[in-house]
């Protein structure tokens, strides 16, 4: 299976490498480099290549790629899972999965991947499990552990191992006891030049945040589960009783955790909640062209939406941009010809607009496809799907535990073309 | 490769070459700074690995001097009793193995804390020792014994981390302590040191792969665990050291379903990839007779989910059923499907990719769709993720466009994708068009056109070309739009355009002068050498529409052709070529010019084609035979490309796999078996089945290809014995038989029988052993005398290859267990053929006559041996309809020394079984050798395979001492070579043991004329027809030994021919009845063509690979 990991920065240096059986040398990340520089840009860097005596699977998160090296047929996917699964516990234990926490952190790094993988094949892969051997690095313990010299290996054997459930350990004590649920859908849309919808969708994802003492059993019903059209669950859930009943009933691991995600098909009318206005247009045989665009709102079910921001990648000739935007602020960044603008709220009253000239290069020919724009929003306390969470119950314990439900819905990965 | 890397020399070659790349960055912290300078002194200095650092490496400071001092500063750290400082200088270590620095030289001094109590040294010391052990092998063994201990510690987890590191050290020495370590903890309590278990079996394999064996057990053992926990990690185990026993899993695959859902992710996808294999190999194909399955009345039942998944009764297991009968799914295959289908559902995209995988292979065409919404979903992940579900999803939607359509929009490329991945997208749109949705997928084509990504413009416009070559409604819009495109500012929009124009022009060149006209223009202003070629290409292949131009154009190219680019060049040759051809009035100046400017060019190429082309073209004394032909060849009609999928066909790559992706069979890559034309025995998966079943059946599987000549694989049990010991002297038998009878053109349809019956009779009458013995020695002498090539391959067994009838009884010899016994087994030579021999053995002085077949009751053997003697005889009367003896001859059932003194053999005799003529008959022949009568023999509950069927033989009251008997019973085969299991019991034990019959002995002969024979051969082609080459030995050159040999080896009448050297021979196979004809045409220097032709495919195949073999001895 998983030979080895190396890891490796946005300027080419290994950092870091591990192996879980022979050593593999560092020469081998020479066909990754290679096939990365083939690539140009980073997102095209293919995520499995064949080298003469290996394969290379790699990833690319927060700027860093994760490279391992197979030698023997294995489902990619496997492989891209598990390095992604590794990459979710860097943040989950520094917070941020970088370079610079993945060295300060070295030690407990080296320590986490020689327990995720025996040999190249998954062992531990539980957050909580690995939090029961290896402990996050915190400002008060690692002052603590500097002055007293104890360690950040937990001293205790990890149990959560052992038992049916390892996603939770056992002897779990908190003083409030509380469970939070956190709806966030977020919609999907290519929005075509006329302003008609070519495609939208709904993706839905519920996080919890359960602190709960104990072995809690947790149900979660909905007013509407019939609008889930597509889930899938982290593996707490009982997959029977939602086939039966469609409810929702786990013991739910400790702490943060995605229960489940979801899709609501397409078949189903998505309410779209902005519309753009838009007029690009770049003169020929000219330097200049024209920028306008402006903002609304539209069917956003009393809320106000906000947060937005629009983000345009320019034509390659375009040199620069002179616009004023009536509400916000713009950047343009000459050298990746990102211009974004941070719009904030929408005022019915009087809708956002951005208008301006756009310098070309000149003598290059005008670009023959105006941009397409790129729409962040947020509209708080609403699921734009309808979706309702009817009530929570819990069995198995006996205190009363606060509940708090929160709906959010944002754009995905919202396109409009023009 | 691997072997070099683990040198301890390349080590510090690596590292050192690696070095400069990692000097931290100014933000590295502060201990990793004070670090850098000992880190970057680390390449020793007698380092001669040949990819070593550059000598004068600007940042390695004197090595030699600071070195020793700074390493003298940890091995200090570590020698002190501080578990503070111990765990410092450990954690600076790590830190350098994790740079790929090298801390080898520190080894004997971390190794000395291997037993620390601090669990974090402990741990470090662990990662070090893990790392280092390989190189420094001998310091390592320093550390075994405290794994050793650790091996027996009370907590679980101790005993669990112990075998771990100890499994991980790779240093042969220990590997018998490994294996014993190993199987110490397949039997632990705790399911979690089993679970350590199974992940140190892959471990100790890769270190010594003699130990497979011994792992193999292990792995037998863990298999048969219950618990989730260990499941996943010993599939993975038994997928790297021996996924090719796949008999392992039998017993095992209704358990490892049914936990599958509690599983962890991991190994959910090993196990459900490994599943996927042996289902292919254990169940029929579910898309066979997909239409009869609606009409299965069985199908609701099956198909219900509310069917208990429990295993079902081993009566009540699905019928293997010959093809033409309605499929129905086996249970344990539905199971399968069942216990997968809610891991779609699964949040590892691993998972679901799997369940996808498997579904796409298993399942039956309707039930398929379900995986396309998982897939989909998949589709919002990571980029990567894509990539890799991109890539299935294009295999699956050129096979199942049906599943995908109604998530065409989910493949809607966004400008933000990245170039693969769009790439890809256009790919799987491409797929799914069809004639509804072609317009919505052209108009995002459209937009597509326009994105500032060139590459993927230039993989649309390809697209555009493969829908309009696929959907022929469209072809003319696509074509338009196309030749819009030709007025794109950007060339490489053009040129791309230019180039899929031209494939679809070649389709239908007549209709479209006009875009030829336009293409033609072009040439002024497009300058991509691919668009320019194509264009002239396609000038000059349709010179004949474009008459006024082509010269034209020809007269621009001559004007700038020196300036071209090679390909260019090559095809103004080509165009100067075709219109002087068409046209040489015009252009006959125009194209020397052109040859001449080429015969000049530099690129030899282009010297070489204009020489090659004037003389072919340029009608000159010699080359007038060329150029005559000219024409045909430049303007033949060519065949328009194909424009087709580059994921086509790839699904015979298993989905999800790396071999997939890759399009390419990576190492260790697992052939997706095809279905089985018939199914295995279910019964193998019933956990409560007796031992012989699984292992007769195992072997079966193992050589699927040759059912007959199936080998014991050493570990049979017991009840086995018999059955393994005739199948390894089957090949024999047949040879030896073979050679019997290849000298006789005209033996009686009961011969065989009455041999093998003869020969009994000679087993009971020990006395008559010294007149077989003078038979003997009459045989040698004769075969020295015998040409020496006839038969020569036959005489193995030790019996004569007297090209005659003589060897006959030595294959039933072959039985017994020793050599030299043998001859005196030998029965007298019976089946005289030449008259010399019928002189020479008096016992052959029998009156001829036809003897009918003898009553299918048991005779006492005096009288049978009397009746056979009866039927020996050279008559010329039998007609050649009726076959010789069978091929198989006498086989044992039951040995001696496994019956207790009952000896059990049988044979084909043959003859219709009276009652039921789909019967085999087979006659069984006992013999008593042990001290006391055997009584109640009788056939006790039979355990058939589906379909077949016994008519038992009557119960045989008692066999004395000494003495023989033959009963005769029928078996209905179902036309399948499976064999026949079943009990037969006396008063006092029961014995295990099958039939398996070869294929030959399922039919009968059939008589028929050759305009017959033509005429049923012509119904039954294609599918239905197998044809084999072969060479036939000078031994059976003539018509006689061929026809022979041919009948011994199956039961099949000859038809009489016209022609010398055809032969042709009918039957119909019992059960169903179904016409089997086998053609052979000899040629003279030895060649023959073997034509066999049946409805029943797996005999036509089977028989013809017997009847080949037959004949090659």
């Amino acid at each position: 299976m998983i030979h080895s990991l190396f890891l490796i920065n946005c300027s080419g240096d290994i950092f870091l490498e591990k192996h879980w059986k022979s050593v593999v040398s560092q020469s081998v990340c020479d066909y990754f480099f290679e096939a990365q520089e083939k690539a140009a840009d980073v997102e095209n860097v293919p995520p499995v290549i064949s080298t003469p005596h290996h394969y290379l699977i790699s990833i690319y998160r927060d700027k860093l790629f994760f490279v391992s090296v197979i030698q023997t047929e294995v489902p990619p996917l496997f492989v891209i899972e598990f390095l992604h699964r590794v990459a979710d516990t860097f943040q989950d234990y520094f917070g941020e999965c970088s370079e610079a926490a993945i060295k300060d952190n070295v030690v407990i790094v080296y320590e986490l991947l020689e327990e995720m993988l025996d040999n190249g094949f998954p062992l531990a892969t539980e957050s909580n499990i690995l939090k029961e051997l290896i402990k996050p690095p915190t400002i008060l313990r690692s002052v603590v552990n500097s002055i007293t010299g104890s360690s950040n290996v937990g001293d205790t054997l990890p149990t959560g191992q052992l038992s049916n459930i390892p996603w939770r350990r056992a002897g779990v004590k908190y003083t409030n006891n509380e469970a939070y649920f956190d709806v966030v859908e977020e919609i999907d849309a290519i929005i075509d030049k006329s302003g008609s919808t070519v495609f939208a969708e709904i993706q839905g994802v519920i996080d919890a945040c359960i602190k709960l003492s104990g072995m809690p059993d947790l149900s979660l019903s909905f007013m509407n589960p019939r609008l889930l059209d597509d889930v899938s669950f982290h593996p707490c859930v009982r997959f029977k009783r939602w086939e039966s009943e469609r409810v929702l009933s786990f013991i739910p691991p400790d702490g943060n955790f995605r229960l489940i995600s979801y899709r609501v098909s397409s078949q189903n009318l998505v309410a779209i909640p902005v519309y753009v206005k838009h007029s690009i247009s770049f003169k020929e045989n000219s330097s200049c062209g024209r920028f306008d665009i402006t903002i609304g709102p539209k069917q956003n079910m009393g809320k106000t939406v906000e947060g937005i921001t629009v983000t345009v990648h320019m034509p390659k000739v375009v040199l620069n941009m002179n616009l004023t935007p009536t509400q916000g602020s713009y950047t343009f960044d000459p050298v990746t010809k990102v211009m974004t603008w941070d719009v904030g709220k929408i005022t019915p009253q009087k809708l956002p607009s951005l208008k301006g000239l756009v310098n070309l290069q000149s003598g290059a020919p005008r670009p023959e496809e105006n941009p397409s724009l790129n729409i962040q929003f947020k509209i708080q306390q609403l699921a734009i799907s309808g979706l309702k969470v009817n009530r929570l119950d819990m069995y198995g314990e006996k205190y009363k535990p606060f509940k708090g439900v929160k709906y959010i819905t944002k754009a995905g990965k919202f396109q409009v073309r023009t | 490769m691997q072997r070099l890397l683990q040198l301890p020399g390349a080590r510090g070659g690596d590292q050192g070459a690696a070095s400069p790349m990692l000097a931290p960055e100014g933000s590295a912290p502060a201990w990793y700074q004070a670090l850098r300078p000992e880190e970057e002194l680390q390449a020793p200095p007698v380092d001669t690995a040949p990819e070593g650092p550059p000598e004068g490496h600007p940042t390695e400071p004197e090595p030699g001097l600071r070195q020793p001092l700074r390493h003298d500063d940890l091995k200090e750290m570590l020698d002190t009793n501080k578990d503070s400082l111990k765990l410092e200088a450990m954690k600076r270590i790590v830190a350098m193995i994790a740079r790929g620095k090298n801390a080898s030289d520190l080894f004997p001094a971390v190794v000395k804390n291997v037993a620390c109590k601090n669990i974090e040294v402990k741990k470090l010391v662990y990662v070090y020792l893990v790392r280092y052990a390989e190189e420094q092998q001998d310091l390592a063994l320093l550390s075994i014994s405290t794994f050793q201990r650790g091996l027996k510690d009370p907590n679980q987890l101790i005993r669990a981390s112990a075998l771990r590191v100890l499994s991980s050290i790779r240093v042969p020495i220990i590997v018998p302590i490994m294996m014993l370590a190993i199987k110490e903890a397949a039997s632990d309590m705790s399911p979690y040191v089993r679970k350590t278990a199974a992940h140190a079996i892959p471990k100790l394999y890769s270190l010594d792969s003699d130990q497979k064996d011994q792992l193999i057990e292990v792995i037998e053992k863990l298999l048969a665990d219950k618990t989730t926990l260990v499941a996943g990690s010993v599939v993975m185990a038994f997928e790297e050291v021996c996924p090719e026993r796949i008999d392992l899993i039998h017993k095992n695959y209704r358990k490892l379903c049914n936990l599958l859902i509690d599983v962890e992710e991991w190994g959910q996808v090993v196990i459900i990839s490994m599943l996927t294999r042996y289902a292919r190999t254990q169940f029929l194909s579910p898309t066979q007779n997909e239409s009869l399955l609606e009409e299965n009345p069985e199908k609701a039942f099956y198909g219900s989910e509310e069917e208990e998944p429990k295993a079902p009764a081993p009566g009540e297991a699905v019928p293997a059923l010959p093809a033409r009968k309605p499929y129905v799914m086996d249970p344990d295959h539905r199971l399968l499907l069942r216990n997968t289908k809610p891991l779609l559902q699964s949040r590892s995209a691993a998972v679901v990719m799997a369940v996808a995988q498997l579904y796409f292979h298993l399942a039956p065409k309707a039930e398929v769709g379900v995986i396309a919404k998982a897939l989909v979903r998949l589709l919002r992940s990571h980029s990567e993720v894509q990539y890799v579900v991109l890539q299935n999803v294009a295999t699956m939607s050129i096979k199942r466009r049906g599943m995908f359509e109604p998530y065409l929009k989910s493949f809607y490329i966004r400008s933000t994708d990245p170039t693969q991945i769009k790439i890809l997208k256009l790919e799987v749109l491409t797929n799914l068009a069809n004639e509804t949705n072609i317009p919505t997928v052209l108009r995002e084509f459209q937009t597509y056109i326009r994105s500032m990504d060139k590459d993927f413009v230039a993989a649309t416009i390809q697209a555009i070309g493969r829908c309009a070559t696929n959907i022929g409604r469209v072809r003319d819009t696509c074509l338009n739009g196309l030749v819009q495109l030709l007025s794109n500012r950007d060339e490489l929009v053009v040129a791309e355009s230019v180039v899929v124009i031209k494939k679809l022009l070649q389709m239908q060149p007549a209709q479209h002068g006009e875009i030829i006209k336009h293409l033609a223009k072009l040439t002024d202003n497009i300058q991509v050498p691919m668009a320019r070629a194509s264009i002239l290409w396609l000038i000059g292949e349709y010179c004949e529409h474009v008459p006024k131009i082509a010269p034209d154009v020809l007269r621009k190219m001559a004007r700038s052709f020196t300036a071209e680019e090679d390909i260019v060049k090559l095809q103004v040759i080509n165009l100067a070529a075709k219109l002087y051809l068409t046209n040489s009035k015009q252009t006959k100046l125009l194209t020397q010019y052109v040859l001449s400017l080429a015969k000049y060019d530099q690129n030899y190429d282009i010297r070489d084609r204009a020489r090659f082309t004037r003389q072919l073209i340029v009608p000159s004394e010699q080359g007038g035979a060329l150029s005559r032909h000219a024409k045909k060849v430049f303007l033949a009609p060519k065949p328009a490309p194909v424009l087709e999928s580059s994921f086509k066909d790839r699904d015979h790559f298993q989905l999800g796999s790396l071999s997939h992706l890759l399009n390419a069979k990576a190492t260790g890559y697992q052939e997706l078996p095809d279905w089985p034309e018939e199914a295995p025995d279910p019964s193998v998966r019933n956990v409560e089945v007796p031992e012989w079943t699984k292992c007769s059946s195992r072997e079966k599987r193992k050589e699927k290809e040759k059912p007959f000549y199936s080998d014991s694989d050493g570990e049979s049990a017991p009840g086995e014995s018999g059955t393994t010991e005739s199948a390894d002297s089957e090949p024999e038998s047949e040879s030896q038989s073979d050679s019997k009878s290849s000298s006789e053109s005209s033996s009686g349809d009961s011969s065989s029988q009455s041999d093998e019956d003869e020969e009994q009779e000679d087993r009971g009458r020990s006395s008559e052993s010294e007149r077989s013995e003078e038979a003997e020695k009459r045989k040698v002498e004769k075969r020295k005398k015998e040409p020496a090539g006839q038969g020569g391959s036959s005489s193995e067994g030790g019996s004569g290859s007297s090209g005659g009838s003589e060897s006959q009884a030595s294959s039933e010899s072959d039985d017994e267990p020793a050599g030299p016994a043998s001859w005196r087994k030998m029965p007298p030579p019976s089946a005289p053929k030449t008259k010399e021999v019928s002189l020479l053995d008096l016992e052959d002085f029998t009156p001829p006559s036809v003897q009918p077949a003898p009553p299918p009751t048991a005779v006492s053997s005096s009288l049978a041996a009397d009746l056979e003697g009866l039927t020996l005889t050279d008559s010329p009367l039998l007609p050649s309809l009726l076959s010789p003896a069978s091929a198989a001859g006498r086989q044992e059932l039951l040995h001696r020394v496994a019956g207790e003194g009952l000896a059990v053999d049988y044979s084909f005799s043959r003859q219709p079984f009276p009652g039921d003529p789909r019967m085999v008959s087979v006659h069984v022949h006992f013999s008593n050798s042990s001290e006391t009568p055997i009584k109640g023999l009788h056939i006790g509950t039979p355990k058939l395979p589906a379909g077949i069927s016994i008519q038992e033989f009557p119960e045989i009251e008692s066999l004395a001492p000494g003495e023989t008997t033959t009963a005769v019973m029928g078996v209905n085969f179902c036309d399948s070579t499976q064999a026949a299991n079943f009990q037969l019991c006396t008063q006092t034990r029961q014995f295990y043991v099958s039939i398996q019959p070869p294929v030959g002995e399922l039919m009968a002969p059939v008589f028929m004329s050759e305009n017959e024979f033509k005429k049923e051969q012509s119904k039954l082609t294609g599918m239905n027809e197998i044809t084999e080459k072969l060479v036939l030995p000078d031994a059976c050159r003539s018509d006689h030994v061929v026809a022979h040999r041919v009948t011994t080896a199956a039961n099949l009448g000859r038809v009489p021919c016209g022609a010398s050297d055809e032969y042709r021979f009918a039957g119909r196979t019992l059960t169903s009845g179904s016409l089997v004809l086998l053609a052979l045409d000899a040629q003279p220097g030895g060649a023959a063509q073997l034509v066999v032709n049946s409805e029943k495919m797996v005999i036509a195949t089977l028989l013809a690979k017997d009847v080949v073999q037959a004949l090659a001895q």
